[in-house]
């Protein structure tokens, strides 16, 4: 239902049309109230902090509605920033929010924060920032406010912001945090996870319409064999990811110490999967799609962004190499079993 | 369009408790079996085995009591299977009756079949074949030209099977045959099944070598072989779609992606206690691999449980299992080498040379990449 009426909304906003007057890294108003409301952002929240008091792993499964839409604003980071403050017990501030995944922070004497943060998803025009780090006292959560921060525009390889966020001696809000860095990382892997299952479902439909209509030498490029097969291969990869994702979901939802273990699966089989799913989706689509004009751009760039995005394959794929190289000869199955 | 879509594999809490038991009972039977036997896989033969696994009531485990089953869930029987592999059991020679010729006499068998055949299946005692292949006939199963003619007491069959896996060792063949001439406009029309006991008058049987020079295949030829009439299975010109009804069974389970597991475990322990960075990333991205499709097994085994038809989605499975699969004896190799320094290393050198031989075997058995990539397709709206 929730995921339906998601669908819907961004089917009616998100048109061809709108996305054409956008700019890169704008978040226009309207777009963001359609948002908030529906209450998306709020989705992980307790019910009690305006969330739909929907399990988590439903609430997740939004982010796979905002990847099949390619969604240029921050809905995702805005729900990871509130789920993340709720669980260290911070009330999340309104309006759109983020989450740094790597930063540097002191904390003086007096509890001010001064560091810096890269790669901050749409950190030119979040409320707030969030940042997880690691102190003498243990890890510790940080909303640091826009009013404290400078900016350093940048940006991802799909035109979404990504910006260096620099502050000193700011009053930020802040608590002990009840989860390592390490799980605060994974809780971001799996929205991307989840956004690339949701591009790549979107990607495969595309494809397989744009097959089923091209016509080349008599008949629909759907009706050879070697595009079948391309097809079938990309319709694997975007089930597969579709599964990993739920599982990364799931992960999340429990909180449980196998988090980051299902996470890396999930992050390295989507990061996967979307390669070789955006190369297909271009060849099938040919020269049409190489175009700044056709509408495949905005989910391959986000696809091939997004890969990378709190840790690329190759991270985690050490990370849950090496757990599985010290489970040894013996203990590989059991922990493979164990996820 | 379609799109495959895997739910979530449903809990099976009673299944974890069954997992400790399999596993305790596993590290007993199997602490002598050396790597190079236990990455023989679901080919490994050992009857006194299968018979062990009859005795404790793990054969026919969803089957009904009345049949000699133990009436417990899809899920269970995925969890036994899954561990069986992982620990490189010898579980060839029950292998085909236990996944696919059990459940074809359950849904298409005669009572008589059906009583006088499941018990022992289920006991370890009863071992099956496929008879589907001929030397014509490979992905195009429709063209086979075995052909049974009907006789005054039953069947006359004529004809060659190939690629039969184990019918040296089998108590029956399950037949796929032309029953009817061709109708061109009807390829799928005029197949029957039949149950063929072995060994049986006018059946020879001649072995066929593998590349690795191993005998698993045979040539099973009828020259006028009389078989009863009760010997047809299900219903005349029934036979393909008896043969396709079974894909899912066929192509969605943990064999489909644990071919090569025990190398990978024999890798494990060649880069134990650490790795270098390269070898832990290759391993960890072969672990996502093996976890998502695991996943995405065990919910089609729930699918199956709640009596759909993933036909397409057990296709993907099967497709992309066997990618990894194959890619576990590039990466082994990639990251140790093929050539033995040591002792240790000859024994991991030997699993490695075993799996590198059985690959190509892995996208070609039950549905080639090929074929398997065309079913995607037309699941697609494409064909």
């Amino acid at each position: 239902m929730l995921r339906t009426t998601t669908a819907r909304l961004l089917e009616d906003v998100l048109t061809d049309a709108a996305r054409a007057t956008l700019t890169d890294g704008a978040m226009p108003p309207e777009l963001w109230s359609a948002l908030e409301d529906l209450g998306l952002p709020s989705a992980l929240l307790p019910e009690e902090k305006g969330g739909f008091g929907v399990p988590v792993a439903e609430a997740l499964s939004l982010l796979t509605v905002a990847g099949e839409h390619a969604l240029p604003l921050p809905l995702a980071d805005t729900m990871l920033a509130g789920f993340l403050l709720a669980k260290a017990g911070i009330e999340a501030p309104q309006g759109p929010l983020t989450v740094a995944p790597a930063a540097e922070v002191t904390i003086d004497g007096g509890g001010r924060s001064t560091g810096s943060a890269w790669n901050v998803p749409w950190g030119r025009h979040a409320r707030s920032i969030v940042i997880v780090a690691e102190t003498a006292g243990g890890p510790v959560i940080l909303a640091v406010p826009q009013s404290s921060v400078t900016v350093e525009p940048g940006a991802n390889m799909a035109g979404d912001p990504r910006d260096t966020i620099r502050f000193e001696a700011a009053a930020a809000a802040r608590a002990p945090a009840p989860f390592s860095l390490i799980e605060a990382r994974a809780a971001g892997a799996a929205t991307r996870a989840l956004m690339m299952a949701g591009a790549l479902r979107a990607v495969t439909t595309m494809t397989t319409q744009y097959a089923e209509e091209r016509k080349q030498f008599g008949r629909a490029i759907g009706k050879f064999q070697a595009i079948q097969q391309n097809l079938a291969v990309l319709a694997g990869q975007s089930a597969s990811a579709s599964a990993a994702a739920d599982m990364a979901a799931d992960a999340v939802a429990d909180w449980r110490p196998g988090l980051t273990t299902a996470v890396a699966a999930a992050k390295i089989r989507c990061g996967e999967a979307a390669g070789v799913g955006a190369a297909i989706a271009h060849q099938v689509h040919g020269a049409i799609g190489f175009t700044q004009e056709h509408r495949l751009r905005h989910y391959t760039r986000r696809l091939l962004a997004w890969r990378d995005e709190y840790g690329h394959e190759a991270e985690w794929a050490r990370r849950l190499g090496s757990y599985l190289v010290a489970a040894g000869p013996a203990g590989l199955w059991p922990a493979i079993t164990a996820v | 369009m379609i799109h495959f879509t895997f739910p979530s594999p449903p809990a099976c809490p009673e299944g974890e408790a069954f997992r400790t038991e399999i596993r305790a009972f596993l590290e007993k039977a199997l602490a002598d079996r050396a790597p190079i036997d236990r990455a023989q896989s679901w080919n490994g033969i050992d009857p006194a085995f299968s018979r062990k696994l009859g005795s404790l009531g793990w054969l026919g485990l969803t089957w009904p009591k009345r049949y000699g089953g133990s009436e417990r869930s899809a899920l269970e029987r995925y969890i036994l299977l899954e561990e069986l592999l992982a620990a490189g059991a010898p579980v060839g020679a029950h292998w085909i009756a236990e996944r696919q010729s059990g459940p074809s006499l359950l849904r298409f068998g005669s009572e008589e079949q059906k009583l006088a055949i499941l018990p022992r299946i289920a006991a370890g005692e009863c071992f099956f074949c496929i008879g589907m292949s001929e030397a014509d006939t490979g992905s195009d199963l429709a063209s086979v030209r075995t052909r049974a003619a009907r006789t005054d007491e039953g069947w006359r069959v004529n004809g060659a099977k190939l690629w039969t896996t184990n019918a040296h060792h089998c108590d029956y063949m399950i037949l796929l045959c032309r029953t009817s001439p061709v109708d061109p406009e009807r390829r799928h029309a005029g197949l029957s099944q039949f149950l063929v006991e072995l060994p049986w008058p006018g059946v020879t049987i001649r072995p066929i070598r593998n590349l690795a020079g191993e005998h698993h295949f045979n040539e099973v030829v009828f020259e006028d072989a009389l078989l009863p009439r009760d010997a047809i299975l299900g219903r005349e010109g029934d036979g393909w779609k008896q043969v396709t009804s079974e894909l899912a069974y066929e192509r969605s389970g943990p064999e489909r992606f644990l071919s090569s597991f025990t190398l990978l475990v024999e890798l494990v322990r060649a880069l134990s206690p650490a790795a270098d960075e390269r070898a832990e990333i290759a391993i960890g991205r072969l672990g996502a691999h093996l976890i998502t499709l695991r996943r995405m097994s065990r919910s089609v085994a729930g699918l199956l449980q709640a009596g759909a038809n993933p036909a397409l989605e057990a296709a993907v499975v099967k497709d992309l299992g066997a990618l990894v699969e194959q890619e576990i004896p590039e990466i082994a190799r990639d990251l140790i080498g093929g050539e033995p320094r040591t002792e240790a290393s000859r024994k991991f050198a030997e699993v490695l040379a075993y799996t590198a031989m059985h690959a190509p075997s892995f996208s070609l058995r039950g549905g080639t990449r090929e074929i398997l990539r065309g079913i995607i397709a037309r699941g697609l709206g494409l064909r």
